[in-house]
């Protein structure tokens, strides 16, 4: 048994299971987990096996073009890297950008936030608490009556229409395309909803395919394009146009209509569906409240959101700034990323090498040289690992550390950081929905806490687009159509050095790009992603990062159905994909699922 | 009516041959036009992004690496039914993962195009962070694009005179020439790592 620093007793003796990857987008992840011979879990060990250093790409190319590359890095986060890529060049280069610009990049990035969390909720997470094929035993008067009971204002209840969904997915599992279906563990006792709840649910799921397809038009209107929209150094690179005959595919009153009708969507959507659907599910797991991992004890958020242009300081933030260390939520401390003391990655136990053992560097300085050895009580070959040995190096991803401690990001590390804050909206949302369910504030602290945190910010962000919306359509009656600041276009115009970060709260958590130029070319430039905190490995000292503390302690009901590992990691929404192979004791593999 | 067809360049740039679908509708949208029925896309790796283009589609032709276990280098078409199947039959990528599961989920919801051919051609490297096309896969873009042209004129639909609409495309910096031109060398970025994803030498 061995105590970590930041609290865990890990025990590393039982059964071990392992989940592995396949793909290359983002990351690979995989996972190691021990257990008892009650099957609970006692020893985690969370680990990126991909390499992948954004610099080797980057590195002396026209900063004004980083965002581009840094949007194909990820299949999902696309937006959120361009912004957070040219708020790093314009720190960087001392641009600034006008208002309009701010208004427009403050509703893409929350329109992201919300179809990020919805389509997280109902496509990648409600399949690990809903059991779509328990569905087609419900009975659609009944769910009809619950549908009116736990959200009386949403249209779409009638007992036909929950039977008509019930026969689309009859047949559909019948011609054998289970599909999108197919890797669930349906028998498993860990699902506790009745067939009704299932059956709701997964009807708010192809709900959810329909608002999904709306939300993105917004990318469309301001970024030009989608996929991909376009960004720019300096603002957008939409003109705004409300007298008609300017240029083509300038923003006019017609396509304002068009965001705005999408944005009562969004809140619609969240009002009626979303939140009373985590509600109605939650209040089936209300004894299952494991996975909190570090969010009672450490929590990391940049803050985001602005409310006017350039200004960064945490009050003018509507995501909120802020870390909390040791448990104690009576204070909250500044972030600061340009500070060397505060933003560290640690290699320790990744497969790098900075030189000399313990060493922790900031990202401005810091170094990509991969050294790839396994510990001495690694299980197999360092093409084909069987178990690896979490004390030696045993992770591609480097261990990021605020002030020394391995910190929880995300929606839920918002929120926390909010709630101790006093953040009004934040507070009232969550001891509302606390209230509802008949919780203690300590339930926050869960798998279930966060996916409700999301839930609440997709709320949230919901009406911080209908603010920024007004906003920007007001600033336009008052005759400012400016969208964008040139000023400093022109690499003449810079400083032969220069150093910059951006800051996003992407839908996953706190994101920070840091940026060097020299002589007008990217000198360094390194990301560290929600996923490179969450998944992070352990550091010098031993902590264990967020993934492996969520894993500690959960019981799991068939431990060769890791429906307890997926529940929780899914949570954090992990941008990286990965395959899950169960393994018996002697390494033969079991059987496969796919995690997302 | 003429069918409205949705072409698509589907993969990462980002990692060498797994560009080639992307590659190949910049191509095709930089040298020939079409009437408004037909959509030249790249669609990256965004999965359900894509939801929304696939129901406007009548017809859909996808361009991307795919790992039909042949020559690298190798073109293969599949048509129709085949394509989901053969999208997961060996897995590369994510975004295959990704958009199997679009295309299940179009049928799930009902507006699946019925006409679908995959134009698929064997990748020769995979595992080479920000590389860019290897000769042999590059050098079947055009060989592909003349198939896909084929099965579209099969379909009644044929390019027009008129110009080239690029704007669907990724930035300029992104395209083939300024992503694989513009690559600093191994000298002043490492491209090692693990022995399972990277080659011995690029």
């Amino acid at each position: 048994m061995v105590a970590t620093p930041n609290g865990f007793d890990l025990d590393n003796t039982g059964r071990r299971i392992v989940v592995d990857p396949v793909t290359r987008i983002e990351g690979h992840m995989r996972c190691e987990v021990n257990v008892d011979e009650n099957g609970v879990i006692r020893n985690a060990v969370s680990t990126g096996t991909m390499w992948r250093g954004l610099e080797v790409i980057l590195k002396g190319r026209d900063p004004r073009d980083a965002w581009a590359f840094t949007e194909r890095i990820c299949g999902v986060c696309t937006g959120t890297h361009a912004l957070t890529s040219v708020r790093a060049v314009e720190d960087a280069l001392g641009i600034t950008i006008p208002d309009n610009a701010n208004s427009i990049r403050n509703i893409m990035q929350l329109n992201l936030e919300i179809h990020d969390h919805v389509v997280h909720f109902y496509h990648l997470h409600a399949l690990d608490w809903v059991n779509p094929v328990n569905a087609l035993r419900a009975d659609p008067k009944a769910t009809s009556e619950l549908q009116q009971m736990v959200s009386p204002s949403h249209p779409l209840s009638s007992p036909g229409y929950f039977r008509d969904v019930q026969n689309r997915l009859k047949k559909f599992v019948e011609s054998g395309q289970l599909g999108l279906f197919k890797n669930g563990y349906w028998d498993n006792p860990a699902y506790k909803l009745p067939p009704e709840a299932d059956l709701m649910a997964t009807t708010h799921y192809l709900e959810a395919l329909d608002l999904q397809k709306e939300i993105v038009k917004v990318h469309t209107i301001f970024g030009g394009k989608n996929p991909h929209p376009n960004w720019l150094v300096g603002g957008v690179p939409c003109p705004i146009n409300v007298h008609s005959t300017g240029a083509v595919g300038a923003i006019n009153m017609e396509r304002l209509n068009l965001v705005s009708s999408i944005i009562d969507k969004c809140i619609e959507f969240n009002k009626n569906v979303y939140l009373p659907d985590v509600v109605a599910i939650g209040g089936f797991y209300k004894s299952w409240l494991y996975g909190g991992g570090l969010s009672s004890k450490a929590c990391l958020a940049y803050g985001d959101i602005p409310e006017n242009p350039n200004d960064f300081s945490p009050e003018q933030l509507h995501l909120p700034r802020g870390a909390i260390i040791n448990g104690n939520l009576n204070e909250v401390h500044d972030v600061d990323p340009r500070d060397p003391e505060q933003v560290q990655e640690f290699v320790d136990h990744s497969w790098y090498d900075y030189g000399e053992p313990g060493k922790g560097l900031h990202p401005w300085d810091g170094r990509t040289e991969p050294k790839f050895e396994l510990g001495p009580n690694a299980k197999g070959t360092k093409t084909n690992i069987q178990e690896l040995d979490e004390a030696g190096k045993y992770s591609w991803i480097k261990a990021p550390r605020w002030r020394g401690h391995a910190m929880e990001v995300g929606p839920l590390a918002r929120y926390i950081v909010g709630y101790a804050k006093g953040h009004e909206d934040i507070k009232d949302q969550v001891d509302g929905l606390l209230r509802t369910m008949d919780l203690p504030v300590e339930a926050l602290f869960s798998t279930l806490g966060r996916t409700a945190a999301r839930a609440l910010e997709s709320e949230y962000c919901g009406r911080l687009q209908k603010h920024f919306f007004d906003k920007l359509v007001q600033n336009i009656k008052n005759g400012d159509e400016n969208t964008a600041n040139v000023e400093k276009w022109d690499p003449s115009t810079w400083p032969k050095e220069a150093k910059g970060v951006g800051m996003t709260e992407a839908p996953r958590g706190a994101l920070g790009h840091w940026i060097k130029i020299k002589d007008g070319r990217i000198e360094n430039y390194q990301c560290v992603v929600p996923t490179t905190w969450n998944g992070s490995p352990r550091d010098t000292a031993g902590n264990i990062g967020a993934f492996e503390a969520s894993l500690m302690n959960t019981p799991m009901e068939r431990p060769d159905e890791p429906v307890e590992i997926l529940r929780t990691l899914h949570s954090f929404d992990p941008c990286l994909a990965c395959s899950t192979h169960v393994m018996s004791p002697d390494g033969d593999e079991l059987t496969t699922v796919k995690v997302r | 009516m003429a069918p409205k067809v949705l072409i698509l360049g589907i993969g990462n740039v980002l990692w060498a041959d797994e560009g080639f679908g992307v590659r190949c509708v910049e191509r095709l949208a930089q040298t020939t036009a079409f009437g408004p029925n037909v959509t030249v896309m790249d669609g990256g790796t965004q999965g359900l992004y894509l939801l929304p283009f696939l129901e406007d589609a009548d017809a859909l032709v996808v361009f991307d690496a795919v790992d039909y276990g042949l020559e690298p280098g190798t073109l293969k078409i599949v048509e129709d039914d085949e394509v989901p199947a053969f999208m997961g039959a060996k897995k590369m990528s994510l975004h295959q993962t990704g958009f199997q599961d679009v295309i299940a989920t179009a049928q799930l919801m009902g507006y699946c195009p019925e006409r679908m051919v995959l134009i698929g051609c064997q990748p020769v490297e995979l595992e080479d962070y920000g590389g860019g096309l290897r000769d042999a896969v590059a050098a079947q873009i055009d060989p592909a694009l003349k198939i896909g042209l084929d099965k579209l004129a099969e379909m009644g639909v044929l390019p027009v005179d008129g110009d080239v609409d690029t704007s669907n495309l990724a930035d300029p910096s992104i395209m083939r020439g300024a992503y694989e031109g513009g690559r600093p060398s191994e000298a002043e970025a490492c491209r090692t790592g693990d022995d399972r994803f990277f080659p011995e030498s690029v």
